[in-house]
């Protein structure tokens, strides 16, 4: 765990710490099963994102693919009778090609990621509200998928299961970021892609991938969060969930600029996001602060972590000043 | 020679842990030229801040015109007559001449104070004509080239009533004739009394315009010399501390063919073919001005900018490279010109730099052993003498001459067949110049075929077995024998017309 991701972690037992004794349900079984089903199904999209900023793009786009994969999903299943292990890969498939679509525009056409993606989040909400001719749509009585549902909305040992799924998808993603050839590729491509691409990385690959793996993990979320919800307006459904996204990474530590973060504390933005939307309801702050709230958290989390490194910036700078001048004459060439 | 009207005494400055300057005396006259020499770190730059009041020293005085000051701020700095031409040039593209002469000072006209044009371009045209430039008051920045700018600088401080002007590494980006213009325009300002400190690496340009010479080393005033003492060899030895070898190492081995190319077309020059050998055990320096599309050629040769037709030859067999990728999996390797842009990723450690090309040679499936990596960078940093703490220093920390050492490095851990070095020493102080260049001559000891892309005179002739001249799009001439190996020569094949040129074919 990095230094970083220890202030986020001590932050969140601060935080949970002050809600549990002003409030003690925070710690019962049931809401703390809530706060975790929660967190499992923010957190998986989350990371996603996170791998696309890491990367110095942005993907506004997941919280329309919700709307769109979830309508499709629920459509399929319900009123054409297919089966769920045909249309779990169905929905998985289109996040993988809106992704492919994004990736391809901001690497061979050079598009901005900020407007490709933002134009993804018009289309595909006007296409989920135009395919369902703005109706809600729901499982209704339907059946057949009771298997899937389990899988998706149910619980082991009291443990959701978005939860579980989480953190199989934060332990394989935290693997591939922070070990494999591809994460250090995305990392030194989203430092600088000039010299990664001078050093023969695939640059334009790599940042495509990165939007795949967005789009992907997108869809599974749209899964998840169709039973969650059970059924979706499409007007409405997912919508900003982008930006709870982009607010876990950001606040765990991924920088705009590209090139920093880790899956660690994109997690732990996710928990503390969640923990913070708990404290509100808990504490009776009213709902309609909630997101004045979570802003301000942010950007004082933000704020905090940036003065530590301009610390560390001049620390540095002094090191490398004394090691510039108390560097030994060169021995005779 | 007049009074000098700045005089500093006993300047310290220490920041924490760190002593930059002690005890350094310097003064100016009107009109003298003074060239300020030092390796990085010697304090110049901390040096030339005291006297733009950016830093305030610890200790000592400053007396202008015979008031003493303990330190300086930047109005006073500015009121005494004190300007600056830096290193980056600090223009403001979008606008035109005029303008970026008079920024923040633009006159104004008596009715809603809006910027009175007409005012602004007169009082510009005068400072213009003075410098005989090219331009006008009217041109956009945008498309003036870097010596251009550099005038517009020196147009601004003129516009001051700069009675000292400081040029930081003035030349670091300009071709010679462009250099030879600076000095010609520094040789004027100083018959109109105004005093220059001619702050540089290149030690010619010292001798061809200074009056004296003041070196720093580590902080304090390594020593002076007066105009007729101002030789290379005791230029380098006040820098040092030592003597420098003679620059150039003859090769140790037979030469045998390397890469091989015919009829390239670049980008830039898409009318024009170049043909060029780089043989496998020498250091081919390839010459000529900026813009002659020598770093075009580099950019084609190793897959940046794929070339528009041409052909490549490794060893007698015919390559293709479209990406930098295919160029290193056969071997071709680039050291760009802009280290920190292209070379090196600033914030990560030496190990993960010196990998980056070869990180799958260092992984076990899909996933990075950062044993092997550390072992690697480690021999690397031993092979290299690379000054850093240790393997996970971010390079960033690192002083310019071992960052180049890192970006070596990364291609040095493999295996190079071709390796191509545009300006390797550009802003390096000379202890790791001449280390570089020992390293270069060790590749083509051991087979490698070295392509050596200099604006350096003095680099291109003391270290180069061959030297091939560029001139707009073109090799103009390869001079293959060192006693051909003059400045006079290189610059011709280098302004050469075109006619001049099919007059005068490459000699291979």
């Amino acid at each position: 765990m990095q230094k970083k991701d220890l202030g986020l972690f001590v932050l969140i037992l601060v935080v949970g710490a002050i809600t549990a004794f002003l409030n003690p349900v925070f710690l019962s079984p049931v809401n703390l099963g809530n706060m975790a089903n929660l967190v499992g199904l923010f957190g998986i999209f989350a990371i996603g994102i996170g791998v696309v900023i890491i990367t110095g793009g942005i993907d506004l786009s997941v919280g329309s693919m919700f709307a769109l994969i979830g309508v499709i999903f629920i459509d399929l299943m319900t009123n054409h009778g297919m089966a769920w292990q045909l249309v779990l890969p169905v929905a998985i498939g289109l996040g993988i090609c809106f992704g492919v679509i994004h990736g391809v525009l901001v690497t061979r056409f050079n598009m901005q990621p900020f407007v490709v993606t933002l134009c993804g989040l018009l289309i595909y909400r006007g296409a989920a509200r135009y395919y369902m001719n703005d109706a809600t749509i729901g499982f209704g009585y339907a059946g057949g998928f009771e298997t899937l549902e389990w899988l998706a909305a149910g619980r082991s040992f009291g443990v959701p299961h978005t939860f579980i799924a989480f953190v199989i998808v934060a332990i394989v993603m935290g693997i591939v970021l922070h070990r494999s050839v591809f994460g250090r590729y995305l990392f030194a491509v989203g430092k600088n892609e000039e010299a990664a691409r001078y050093s023969g990385i695939p640059t334009n690959l790599v940042i495509a991938a990165a939007y795949v793996i967005s789009g992907a993990l997108a869809g599974l979320s749209a899964v998840f969060l169709a039973f969650y919800t059970f059924s979706i307006q499409p007007s409405a459904h997912g919508s900003f969930y982008e930006l709870y996204g982009i607010a876990a990474a950001v606040l765990g530590g991924c920088s705009l600029r590209g090139g920093e973060g880790s899956i660690m504390g994109i997690a732990l933005g996710t928990v503390l996001l969640q923990v913070l939307q708990n404290l509100v309801n808990l504490l009776g702050i009213p709902t309609s602060l909630n997101f004045a709230v979570m802003g301000t958290v942010i950007l004082l989390g933000v704020l905090t972590d940036q003065q530590l490194q301009r610390r560390r910036a001049r620390l540095l700078a002094v090191k490398a000043h004394q090691a510039k001048t108390a560097r030994p004459q060169p021995a005779g060439a | 020679m007049s009074e000098p009207f700045l005089q500093l005494s006993g300047i310290g400055k220490t920041y924490p842990g760190v002593t930059a300057l002690a005890d350094v005396d310097l003064a100016v006259a009107p009109g003298e030229v003074v060239g300020l020499i030092g390796e990085n770190g010697a304090g110049k730059s901390t040096l030339m801040k005291i006297l733009g009041g950016v830093v305030a020293p610890d200790s000592g005085r400053i007396v202008i015109d015979g008031q003493t000051h303990d330190a300086l701020t930047v109005p006073q700095s500015l009121a005494a007559g004190i300007a600056f031409v830096h290193q980056e040039l600090n223009l403001f593209e979008n606008l035109d001449v005029a303008a970026n002469v008079f920024i923040g000072r633009e006159p104004r006209s008596p009715f809603l104070k809006l910027i009175d044009q007409r005012r602004l371009h007169a009082a510009v045209r005068p400072l213009l004509e003075r410098l005989k430039v090219d331009f006008t008051a009217e041109t956009q920045v945008a498309t003036l080239s870097i010596a251009q700018r550099q005038m517009v600088e020196i147009a601004k401080a003129l516009s001051l009533d700069a009675r000292l002007i400081i040029m930081d590494e003035p030349t670091s980006s300009l071709t010679v004739s462009e250099t030879e213009r600076l000095l010609g325009v520094i040789a004027e300002l100083k018959a109109q009394g105004v005093a220059v400190i001619y702050i540089t690496h290149r030690l010619n340009e010292v001798k061809a315009c200074a009056d004296r010479v003041v070196c720093l080393r580590d902080g304090v005033l390594a020593g002076k010399l007066a105009k007729a003492e101002i030789e290379h060899a005791a230029m380098i030895r006040l820098m040092i501390g030592r003597d420098l070898k003679a620059l150039y190492t003859p090769p140790g081995r037979a030469t045998s063919p390397g890469l091989e190319v015919s009829g390239l077309r670049t980008i830039l020059f898409p009318d024009r073919a170049v043909d060029l050998e780089v043989r496998r055990g020498e250091i081919l320096g390839l010459a000529g001005l900026i813009g002659s599309g020598r770093t075009e050629l580099a950019r084609a040769l190793f897959g940046i900018d794929p070339p528009l037709a041409g052909s490549i030859r490794l060893d007698g067999k015919a390559i293709t490279v479209n990406a930098p990728r295919q160029a290193i999996a056969q071997g071709i390797y680039l050291v760009p010109e802009d280290r920190k842009r292209s070379g090196l990723v600033l914030e990560f450690p030496v190990r993960v730099n010196v990998t980056l090309a070869d990180v799958l040679g260092h992984a076990r499936g899909w996933l990075i052993s950062a044993s092997r990596e550390t072992t690697t960078a480690e021999r690397q940093k031993q092979r290299l003498n690379i000054r850093a703490p240790s393997v996970e220093t971010e390079v960033i920390t690192l002083s310019g001459g071992n960052q180049q050492k890192v970006v070596l490095a990364k291609w040095l851990a493999m295996e190079p067949a071709v390796v191509i070095f545009d300006e390797p020493t550009r802003g390096i102080d000379v202890g790791a110049k001449s280390e570089i260049y020992a390293i270069l001559r060790q590749l083509a000891d051991a087979g490698v075929a070295i392509l050596m892309i200099s604006s350096d005179m003095e680099e291109v002739i003391g270290v180069s077995d061959r030297i091939a001249v560029m001139h707009e799009g073109r090799i103009s001439g390869i001079l293959s024998s060192r006693d051909s190996f003059t400045e006079t020569n290189v610059l011709e094949l280098a302004v050469n017309s075109p006619a001049q040129a099919a007059a005068q074919p490459a000699a291979a």
